[in-house]
């Protein structure tokens, strides 16, 4: 018997194929996993499922009857309830306004009613949480219990958790699954998507792996390992990279030693993180996104602070350092978020002095001919499709981070931390920025590239360090890796 | 069956400019309706408010009257909108900037004009820059958000002045709820005689001009403006965000506390209970409506006081209120802001 069964699903995102004939089907009372990669496909899949997107291609069956869930309402009505990543409850609501949120039925609400049901779903479910607390004064995991309970509440038969493991810490893992287990017993069906291959493992009863938008395969947990789901998640044997011999490097530039720090929710990102960076080499951080590669280069940019460790660029000591000291000390900084970090309302001649107006004056006042001038040459050097009047923000993706690339690497920099710098390039900006890096290590820059794309990792690093969970897991050199050995170390395993 | 479907789509640049322009005809058609209730004839209520006050040579004086601290606090309030930091507390600043100038007035005796005018100008920019002062600093320190602290500010200069002006201040003579006059040292000499055009008209303009140079020519003007649009951007770029909106907080206020001296110093020549009647809640249309550019503001405040002058004139040619003015200043700020708003999307046709 199965609750859900969608066949050949696709959808299309303008020219990305983000679903593409994907047949997926869960039992009744079945903990199933949707694995994938970023970007895999896994959270596409399933807001289609709730209703939130429309398949361009391919059917839905509900306990194997056809079904139309044109929006969230019909899911619901279906027996189909989704916990996403970021909650949608209503903090200055109690838990017992919230379940009732949406409902539409009829004008007045009888509270005490309400919170009486509550408890006694509560009970029943096993999930403990008290209808009268506010929800600004829960905690994230009860948080999450309560919108498991809602969608309980509302006579859910199938649970969709979208990565609910990201936000919890291990402890709250913990109860989480124990609760999915009893829920498993009275009849719920579980769809848990996640990236971590050790929780799957623990969990679930059957595993999906998706990877670039199609079906890689589904298996039994008896009848797979760790190892052959990693293959399945990564899913190249070799990069199509032919790799020379070892390079000459220099001394250690940028030296990492064991910091320390929380992320923006209060919960530790990095967890004694050491790394060298030699001068002539790029050396790779791979990763699943979400594993502190955010923190670790916001910390390196000076725009995110270590609460202990220490960070040194040559013998200057830049543990927590300003922005304005860590770009002298002489690093170049191609942030994650280009849109976040140019000002689109300025022109491309304005965001390419902005951190260095001072070298860009005349007698107190901006030298409008020179910052003109500074925008013409980078334009022409760094082959940006844009005049130096534009406005930022009417550049391609591709553009706007020549223009970063440009304000960096203008400044001749020792050592440049590059996070995700091709993320949203077209092939040409991609192959452009990824040759600009090659040339800064080449002209013996220290390069630290963080990147989820682990092709990129292995075409242009000469060594590959793998962070999981705040952790550096280990560190290879570009000829021992293989795409096998990473795949287990990004899910947290000692190759 | 063509339907329509209205989708995102930002309008271009030079659009933009216009849309103050746009708003004023809009505005004229949605006041129509009042004065049609009120009996009395659209066109001739429009050309009393518009018109008439720019045919006597009087009135047209007393237009740039009206406006000089309108351009004053519209300056405040833009200068700090251009950093992202949205000072609504332009009217207290001012009131802080007239308790100066009262201040300085009655304790500067016998000074001479020359020393006694940049005193009184010094003193109501500082006084303005004070009470600027715990909104940016708990902004700063503890990101309280200062939209709440400065209107509360407001509130709190309100009752100071009251206190002042009931209890110490009171003016020992007729005993009414004033200040003593100021002394005539402290007094903005006329621009033209017997009208009450002064000194301040010519403060407004310099300020006009002092903070367009600034934001738009020098880097600590980049600076701000990089803040103001993104502050995440000038952070990573090494712009000690915290420093910067710090001054421009205060340099806003200090501006604002001008307008206040210039109503003491060259209008009233004590310190009153209405001594603004909201003037700084004024400057936050007027800078509003001059897009945040000093040279918009000016102009905008032109404008208003125009509106100003001609309510009055309305009034006693029409028996139409004088509220009428507020009317038509209040249904221009809410014309021009939906205008900004509508203006980033689009309406077209689909099969």
């Amino acid at each position: 018997m199965y609750s859900i069964q969608m066949k050949g699903i696709v959808k299309r995102f303008a020219d990305l194929v983000a679903s593409d004939h994907v047949d997926f089907s869960l039992k009744a009372g079945e903990i199933h996993a949707l694995l994938g990669e970023n970007g895999a496909g896994k959270t596409t899949l399933m807001r289609i499922l709730y209703g939130l997107y429309h398949a361009d291609q391919g059917e839905i069956l509900v306990n194997e009857k056809t079904a139309q869930i044109r929006s969230p309402k019909d899911a619901i009505q279906l027996g189909i309830g989704m916990v996403t990543q970021h909650f949608t409850l209503v903090p200055t609501l109690t838990v017992a306004e919230n379940m009732v949120l949406g409902e539409t039925g009829s004008i007045t609400i009888n509270l005490p009613d309400v919170e009486k049901k509550v408890a006694e779903a509560s009970e029943r479910f096993g999930i403990p949480v008290k209808p009268q607390a506010l929800i600004k004064h829960l905690s994230v995991g009860e948080r999450q219990r309560v919108e498991i309970l809602k969608a309980l509440y509302h006579d859910a038969r199938v649970l969709i958790l979208d990565e609910p493991t990201a936000v919890l810490v291990p402890q709250e893992v913990s109860v989480l699954f124990e609760a999915l287990l009893r829920l498993q017993k009275q009849g719920l069906s579980v769809i848990f998507i996640s990236h971590h291959l050790n929780e799957v493992m623990e969990i679930c009863d059957r595993i999906t792996v998706l990877r670039d938008g199609k079906l890689a395969g589904t298996v039994k947990k008896a009848d797979t390992n760790l190892k052959q789901l990693a293959n399945m998640m990564v899913g190249r044997e070799n990069f199509g990279v032919t790799r020379q011999g070892p390079r000459e490097r220099g001394a250690a530039e940028l030296r990492v030693e064991k910091i320390n720090a929380i992320d923006k929710k209060g919960l530790p990102a990095l967890k004694d993180v050491s790394l060298e960076v030699h001068q002539g080499e790029i050396l790779g951080l791979a990763g699943v996104s979400g594993n502190g590669q955010t923190e670790l280069s916001a910390v390196l940019c000076g725009t995110h602070r270590v609460t202990s460790g220490k960070v040194q660029v040559g013998d200057k000591d830049l543990t927590n350092a300003e922005p304005a000291e860590v770009w002298k000390a002489g690093v170049g900084r191609i942030p994650e978020d280009r849109h976040a970090n140019l000002v689109g309302e300025l022109t491309v001649a304005e965001n390419l002095v902005l951190d260095q107006i001072d070298g860009f004056l005349k007698n107190g006042m901006l030298d409008k001919k020179k910052i003109e001038q500074n925008a013409n040459t980078l334009i022409k050097e760094f082959q940006i499709k844009a005049s130096a009047s534009d406005h930022l923000r009417t550049l391609s993706g591709g553009n706007m981070q020549k223009v970063m690339l440009a304000r960096t690497l203008s400044l001749k920099p020792r050592v440049v931390i590059a996070s995700q710098p091709t993320r949203g390039l077209d092939v040409g900006a991609t192959d452009y920025v990824r040759t600009k890096l090659l040339e800064q290590r080449d002209s013996g820059a220290a390069v630290l590239l963080l990147s989820e794309d682990l092709e990129e990792i292995m075409a242009l690093s000469d060594r590959i360090a793998v962070i999981y969970s705040g952790r550096i897991v280990g560190t290879l050199s570009a000829q021992e890796a293989t795409a096998e050995k990473l795949g287990l170390m990004m899910a947290g395993l000692e190759a | 069956m063509p339907k329509l479907k209205i989708e995102r789509a930002p309008a271009p640049v030079w659009m933009r400019t216009l849309i103050p322009i746009i708003a004023i005809p809009v505005t004229f058609l949605i006041t129509s309706i009042f004065i049609l209730l009120d009996g009395a004839n659209p066109f001739t209520a429009f050309y009393h408010l518009l018109i008439s006050p720019l045919a006597g040579k009087y009135s047209a004086i007393e237009v740039l009257v009206k406006s000089t601290p309108l351009m004053l606090t519209g300056v405040a309030v833009a200068f700090a909108f251009n950093s992202g930091y949205w000072n609504i507390g332009a009217e207290g600043q001012l009131y802080a900037g007239a308790i100066a100038a009262a201040w300085l007035g009655m304790i500067l005796k016998d000074v001479s004009p020359i020393l006694g005018i940049p005193l009184v100008i010094l003193g109501g920019f500082a006084a303005g820059m004070l009470w600027a002062l715990p909104s940016a600093i708990l902004k700063v320190k503890l990101k309280v958000d200062e939209v709440v602290t400065t209107l509360l500010m407001n509130s709190i200069v309100l009752y100071v002045t009251s206190f002042l002006l009931n209890g110490p201040w009171r003016d020992p003579v007729s005993m009414w709820p004033q200040s003593p006059e100021i002394s005539q040292g402290t007094e903005y000499f006329k621009l033209i005689p017997r009208t009450r055009l002064h000194f301040g008209f010519i403060i407004a303009l310099l300020v006009i001009m002092v903070t367009w140079f600034v934001i738009k020519r020098t880097s600590f003007g980049l600076q701000m403006r990089a803040i103001g649009l993104s502050k995440e951007a000038a952070h990573f770029a090494g712009i000690k965000v915290n420093k910067t909106m710090l001054l421009v907080a205060l340099i806003s206020g200090g501006i604002a506390g001008l307008a206040g001296a210039g109503e003491v110093a060259g209008i009233h020549f004590h310190l009153i209970d209405a001594i603004s009647d909201g003037l700084g809640y004024t400057g936050i249309i007027i800078a509003t409506l001059g897009g945040l550019h000093p040279f918009g503001v000016g102009l905008a405040a032109l404008f208003l006081g125009l509106i100003d002058t001609g309510a009055q004139t309305v009034s006693r040619a029409m028996g139409v209120p004088v509220y009428l003015g507020d009317v038509v200043q209040s249904t221009l700020l809410l014309v021009t802001l939906s205008l900004f708003v509508l203006q980033n999307f689009r309406i077209r046709r689909v099969k």
